[in-house]
């Protein structure tokens, strides 16, 4: 792509006198900094970066065409794939989207299990970027101390729905299993644990003489901007913006909980780790409410709605159960969403993530758009890191947490 | 939300103080949190020597495996159920008239490609007649593409090899009437 002088190049030259050297670099797409397949092309000067720009596409793999070929239920197990690293929550998002184009509500149980489940993922989340962050400016015990605990979160995933990274958890009207004893077991054990791990990184951290040296006032978004841009989740609330859409358009039952939204005013690296740090913080309260007040009763809608399979009991021992079961899974005789679209956005661990479905009747979209976090961040990257060195990138991408899963979709 | 919500939590910067500037202090605490470490409890699984732990083995998603009933022979029913689920289409059943008497079709063949697959479970849901279910088998390698198709006989080998770890689960309960159901039942 064309690159344009930029204003900051030409600015430092005398008229009359020959332009200063710059020059082009590729940063990525295979660079140990950039962590997945990102890439950025530069302009320096010297070391300084006069601008930059975003190269994406290189982890497509048409999740948008495939929502419109796999039905509603099948295509979770590719919103697991989007942000790899959190994907219940996109597991949630999806079905909350789907959900309100059907016009259903899930049980409380397990709408209070979708919130376990999403701040797990939240905290897994966090923990990843925080820790990446800390391992690309020079910490590596900082990284080990983040992703320690994570192997925990697996693991109650893996108790949950019996698999430990793509989650597959949740269903049209329900989940794919009710939580056992052990699952909810583990969940209180992490909640007594965690504690100590948030109190580890901000030791090691917080006041760090060279963490913060590299952070603090590197790569700043003004409050403006952030809204300017689009920013959501952590990224705007580092900046200033008061807006979590857990609080703002609650979803699910958030509604029930006592957490607060965390913001900064800085908008630079820094500001954004301690937000994500201190969103883990209330990430964990909600877990603590929601396995003290899980409620009793069925996980899965009535098989009257004819949206989810029905028990397995009935499936096996009664002729309606089994006639239930046939029908729904059967293409023709499945679930009929209506002929509308809908737009439904979550509050994911990196930001908004919505999903805008068309229903055409059948059991699978017409068209299945996802809005994601990291795509619009990504854009972000140009205007902040201009005119800082290049050394300078590292953080700011780490910071922004950029999943390319999701970016390139 | 406004920015004076009492729901919102302004974080500060912390201070450095100048503890954080001379470093050396802030550099002791760092290494105390680091020692403490130490002598915590060791979170590496030696793996393959040691196995990782699965908390819930019933509900794992590793290899598929094809039940047998009492008699010793497949339970499938091809009834193709687990094969329309299946968002990886890894699945391919050719079904024949059943040479017992309890059931019309039975499986001539029934492969599964476990390259293609994505183990999501969904088969093991969608099976009316709990003939397909997934193990704990979780580290499955081969040296070739051919190997790693796996077809009824090799399917029914891994229910086998992991019947006795993992009993087919036998008693559902019956599901819940609810009044209104029992009236109209009734009626």
């Amino acid at each position: 792509m064309p690159l344009e002088r930029s204003e900051l190049a030409e600015s430092s030259a005398e008229p009359g006198q020959p332009q200063p050297y710059v020059w082009r670099m590729n940063f990525g797409p295979q660079h140990p900094a950039m962590h997945t397949t990102l890439r950025l092309i530069l302009t320096l000067d010297g070391e300084r970066i006069v601008d930059a720009v975003p190269d994406i596409g290189y982890l497509h793999c048409g999740f948008e065409k495939l929502g419109e070929s796999l039905d509603y239920n099948q295509y979770v197990v590719v919103t697991d794939r989007m942000n790899y690293v959190s994907s219940a929550a996109n597991n949630v998002a999806w079905h909350e989207a789907v959900e309100r184009l059907l016009g259903i509500e899930p049980p409380r149980r397990c709408q209070y299990l979708r919130v376990i489940a999403a701040e797990l993922a939240r905290i897994s989340d966090h923990l990843v970027c925080i820790g990446a962050m800390g391992l690309d400016t020079g910490a590596y015990t900082h990284f080990m101390y983040a992703f320690n605990p994570r192997e925990r979160i697996n693991d109650i995933f893996e108790a949950l729905c019996g698999a430990r990274f793509t989650t597959s958890y949740t269903r049209v009207g329900g989940l794919c299993r009710d939580a056992s004893p052990k699952a909810i077991q583990m969940i209180r054990e992490f909640c007594r644990f965690f504690p100590s791990v948030l109190r580890d990184l901000h030791l090691l951290m917080d006041r760090n003489r060279i963490f913060v040296d590299r952070t603090k006032g590197i790569g700043v978004l003004s409050k403006q901007e952030a809204v300017n841009r689009g920013c959501s989740g952590p990224v705007a609330r580092a900046s200033g913006v008061t807006r979590d859409l857990r609080k703002d358009e609650p979803y699910l039952c958030y509604r029930d909980f006592d957490f607060q939204v965390c913001c900064a005013t800085e908008g630079d690296c820094f500001a954004r780790y301690r937000v994500r740090l201190a969103e883990m913080e209330e990430s964990l309260k909600i877990i603590q409410q929601a396995i003290e007040n899980l409620p009793t009763g069925p996980v899965n809608l009535d098989p009257g709605y004819r949206v989810i399979l029905p028990e397995k009991g009935a499936v096996y021992q009664t002729i309606e159960g089994l006639i239930t079961h046939f029908e729904i899974i059967m293409p023709n005789r499945g679930f009929q969403a209506p002929y509308e679209e809908i737009y439904a956005a979550t509050e994911a661990p990196n930001g908004e993530l919505g999903f805008y479905i068309v229903g055409q009747g059948g059991d699978a979209a017409y068209r299945a758009r996802c809005r994601p976090p990291s795509f619009i961040h990504y854009a972000l990257m140009p205007h902040l890191i201009r005119g800082h060195m290049i050394s300078d990138i590292v953080p700011v991408l780490g910071s922004l947490n950029i999943i390319a899963g999701e970016l390139d979709r | 939300m406004q920015p004076n919500d009492p729901q919102v939590r302004w974080l500060k910067e912390p201070e450095l103080g100048w503890t954080g500037k001379v470093y050396l202090p802030l550099f002791v605490e760092g290494m105390r949190t680091t020692l403490r470490h130490l002598v915590g409890p060791k979170l590496t699984v030696q793996s393959p020597e040691e196995r990782h732990e699965i908390p819930e083995p019933l509900i794992y998603r590793g290899v598929h495996r094809l039940n047998r009933d009492e008699q010793g022979r497949v339970k499938c029913v091809a009834c193709f159920l687990c094969a329309t689920i299946c968002p990886a289409h890894c699945i391919d059943i050719v079904a024949a008239p059943s040479p017992w008497p309890d059931r019309d079709k039975y499986p001539e063949s029934f492969t599964i490609d476990e390259l293609r697959c994505i183990y999501c479970g969904m088969c093991e849901e969608a099976c009316p007649v709990q003939a397909i279910e997934l193990t704990t088998l979780y580290d499955l390698t081969g040296k070739s593409r051919e190997e790693m198709i796996f077809d009824k006989e090799k399917l029914l080998s891994v229910y086998d090899q992991t019947k006795d770890a993992e009993p087919i689960f036998q008693s559902w309960p019956l599901p819940a009437v609810s009044a209104e159901q029992e009236n109209a039942q009734k009626k």
